[in-house]
């Protein structure tokens, strides 16, 4: 029980986290909200609803995991968290391919291109590559720790009895998949 | 009581043989005691680093002019001591030592709900120490914006800015962690019967400031990792060259830094609620108000943070908000010192050296925070920003409350930790030098900032000269209490007379186990069944036992 309570507090720093982020976006879209919008058009909406479709799906698996392991069904736990890393991965390419494209485009931090547009494009861009990849490092660490739970319930060390990891887990994965459902229209959606 | 009445065969925790042995027994281990213990060790170093670089800054300030440094040298100096003393030492203060080895047991439970997390912040603090001593060897020297990091000066500064903030990430991190662990402990491991108005007030002052902890720790997390992305990036978020706005910074960087003054002083607060009952064998006045005052104290303390930026521009509305908000914390604060005086009148009281410190206490408090309405008032506030005035105040509140507090709680608890006693006379000198330096040091601070003196400056003009000279000596005072009060305690550590379970007849958990407490702290998990500060009912169950007693006699 305690573990649970421990994990929620966790998930709200982490929460808070990007709540601070957030908020500077919020200010800086209020400071410059023209050069945001010129600044949204740019970006691959398609990718990006993709990407959340893929996430949606990716909680959906892990899910479906933990009440696999609940019922007993080991080997089908183990496979929908397979599932789950695998969209993980494909998230994971999907904007690795997004962001060299904006890189071949000459829009990077720094790069000529980027500094000759107005201040606001910077920021957004500036913001679009650290919420991004704060977020693709959050995707890593899910891959991570779903990959351990694989191995600890082919280990018998999560088991139906005591699966309280495999769910904290779980949350943890949850909470990947909603912060890019409130990154997905900041990015690609408002314009 | 002498212990060996009670147990025979108790073993306690430094004896207790854990799956490892010599050093490893200690940093491997996942005793919230000995976790406590370490922490008291490494926080007492770093206390006594950033003592020594505040008594150089002063002697600097000797004599006009270059005395013993120069300016960069200087800035350098400020720099590190306001990182150390804030960041190493105020911060994790309380709770990560006395919190740590205390909190469990006066909750009755034999641990804190996560022991091996609890650890992991232990590693992580020390981690954060050591980049933070490693970054001033790193290329482009010791660091110098100030402990604030103010943007733009810290993305230009060549000083090795990010590993610095990489460090106080890490710390962050351990902070939450702790705050974390603190908040499932008392959740879930109260012992039977302990309600939460039944639970000690050090408990409560923990479970506010766990909550300042987790809630705003994040936000300054991901504001410095900002500027260390901006660094190595050249994103530009915080570049005003960039279209980054420096004044977003600084209130990012407030809305964690103010509340975490009070993650320094609610603990504090806390403790001196302990102190006072027992050494005025009184139950505490007003019990649910102080509870209750520590939440508001945290809740109010989320909104008052634009006081630090008066004068860097700022609406004219935000800054009426911001200082009305500002005065509110006086009301919660204010409870707390009355409730406390209106303990000690007409208790018993007993006058030993933890007492002093927490008089004292109370003194230099009352001066901080009502010089603090001061500061948060506006046409005053112009007068005085970014100068001595400031450094006062945050002296008196910080260093005089939390500072204080921290070793008021060292000489309560000494005995419970380590066995043993010291000697009350040395302690009560300690006390009078270190209160007596203080004064001399920042009451003269005051003065020095209305008169115009400018902080963070290596030099001054002649008409401050007496009053440095003077705040300098003070300065000489303060250490020599501070030594005096290491010796004293070191000696006792070495070879104090044993203490037994209760030396001050104190009420709450910790009194009723042995000194020191055995691994898991209790036999028997305790059943309670009445209020922590209930003199009321000792005394009525006293009587009783003595007329039984007599009548037992009579019989006869
Ligand atoms: C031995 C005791 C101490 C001495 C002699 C001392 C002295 C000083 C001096 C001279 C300054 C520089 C003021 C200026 O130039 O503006 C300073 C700044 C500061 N002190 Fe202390 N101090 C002591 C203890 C403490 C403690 C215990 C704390 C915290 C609990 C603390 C926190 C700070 C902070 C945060 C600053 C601001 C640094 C900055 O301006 O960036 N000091 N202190
Ligand atoms: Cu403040």
């Amino acid at each position: 029980m305690g573990a649970k309570i421990g994990m929620w507090l966790f998930l709200l720093t982490e929460l808070l986290l990007f709540g601070g982020m957030f908020l500077i976006y919020g200010a800086y879209r209020y400071m410059n909200n023209e050069d945001f919008h010129a600044a949204g058009q740019g970006m691959n909406t398609i990718i990006g609803a993709f990407n959340t479709v893929i996430l949606l799906t990716s909680s959906l698996t892990v899910a479906m995991s933990i009440t696999a392991l609940q019922k007993g069904n080991k080997r089908l736990s183990i496979t929908l968290l397979g599932f789950t890393i695998f969209f993980a991965v494909w998230f994971l390419i999907n904007k690795y391919f997004e962001w060299s494209h904006e890189i071949r485009n000459g829009i990077y931090p720094k790069s000529p291109e980027l500094l000759n547009r107005s201040q606001g494009e910077i920021l957004f861009f500036g913001l679009y590559y650290v919420m991004t990849g704060i977020h693709g490092i959050h995707v890593i660490i899910g891959i991570v720790i779903l990959s351990f739970m694989v191995s600890f319930i082919a280990r018998d060390k999560v088991t139906p009895a005591d699966y309280s990891k495999l769910e904290n887990s779980g949350l943890y994965w949850h909470l990947v998949d909603i912060i890019w459902i409130f990154l997905f229209p900041l990015f690609y959606l408002l314009r | 009581m002498a212990d060996h009445v009670i147990h025979g065969n108790y073993v306690d925790f430094y004896d207790e043989k854990g799956p490892h042995k010599g050093i490893l027994a200690w940093i491997l281990t996942t005793d919230h005691k000995r976790i406590g213990l370490m922490y008291l060790i490494a926080l007492t170093t770093f206390f006594c680093i950033g003592a020594t670089i505040g008594v150089l800054m002063r002697l600097e300030m000797l004599t006009q002019g270059r005395t013993i440094m120069g300016p960069q040298t200087y800035n350098s100096l400020f720099t590190l001591h306001g990182l150390i003393m804030i960041f190493l030492f105020v911060i994790p203060g309380i709770p990560a030592v006395f919190g740590n080895f205390f909190l469990p047991i006066m909750l009755g439970a034999k641990d804190v709900a996560f022991p091996r997390l609890n650890l992991l912040s232990w590693w992580l603090y020390i981690t954060g120490g050591v980049f933070a001593v490693l970054s001033l060897f790193l290329a482009g020297g010791p660091i110098d914006t100030g402990w604030t990091f103010y943007v733009p000066y810290s993305l230009r500064t060549g000083t090795d800015v990010s590993w610095m903030i990489l460090a106080a990430f890490i710390l962050g991190f351990s902070s939450i962690l702790t705050g974390l662990n603190f908040i499932t402990t008392i959740h879930r491991l109260r012992a039977p019967g302990m309600g939460w108005f039944r639970m000690p007030l050090f408990a409560w002052s923990l479970y506010a400031t766990a909550w300042i902890q987790l809630i705003a720790t994040p936000i300054v997390g991901i504001t410095l990792a900002l500027v260390a992305i901006e660094r190595l990036f050249g994103v530009g978020l915080f570049d005003p060259a960039l279209g980054g706005d420096p004044i977003l910074y600084q209130h990012m960087f407030w809305i964690y830094s103010h509340p975490a003054v009070y993650i320094m002083i609610l603990p504090a607060m806390g403790v001196v609620s302990e102190i006072i009952p027992t050494f005025a064998h009184r139950t505490i006045f007003g019990y649910k108000a102080v509870a209750i005052s520590s939440l508001a104290i945290a809740f109010v303390g989320y909104f008052v943070w634009g006081h630090h930026m008066f004068s860097s521009g700022m609406s004219d509305t935000s800054r009426w908000i911001f200082s009305l908000f500002t005065f509110l914390v006086a009301i919660p604060s204010a409870v707390k010192v009355f409730n406390w005086t209106a303990t000690l009148y007409k208790g018993s009281i007993d006058l030993q050296a933890p007492l002093l410190f927490v008089l004292a206490f109370i003194f230099v408090f009352s001066i901080g925070g009502l010089t603090g309405l001061v500061l948060g008032a506006l046409a005053t506030d112009i007068h005085l920003t970014d100068t001595y005035f400031v450094v006062a105040h945050f002296h008196f509140v910080v260093f005089g409350g939390t500072g204080f507090i921290f070793f008021a709680a060292l000489h309560y608890w000494f005995p419970k930790m380590f066995g043993k006693l010291y000697n009350d006379n040395v302690a009560k000198v300690a006390v009078s030098l270190i209160t007596l330096g203080f004064l001399m040091l920042y009451f003269t601070f005051f003065i020095l900032g209305y008169e115009g003196m400018p902080r963070r400056y290596y030099d001054y003009l002649p008409q401050y000269h007496g009053l440095h000279v003077f705040a300098t000596v003070g300065s000489w005072v303060m250490i020599s209490g501070f030594i005096v009060m290491f010796i004293n305690l070191f000696k006792a550590f070495k070879s104090g007379k044993r203490a037994g379970m209760n030396p001050w007849g104190g009420m709450t958990l910790e009194w009723t186990v042995p000194s020191p407490p055995p691994l898991e702290n209790f036999e028997e998990i305790p059943v309670i069944t009445h209020g922590p500060y209930d003199y009321h009912a000792q005394e009525e169950a006293k009587e009783k036992q003595e007329e039984f007693n007599h009548s037992a006699e009579d019989e006869k």
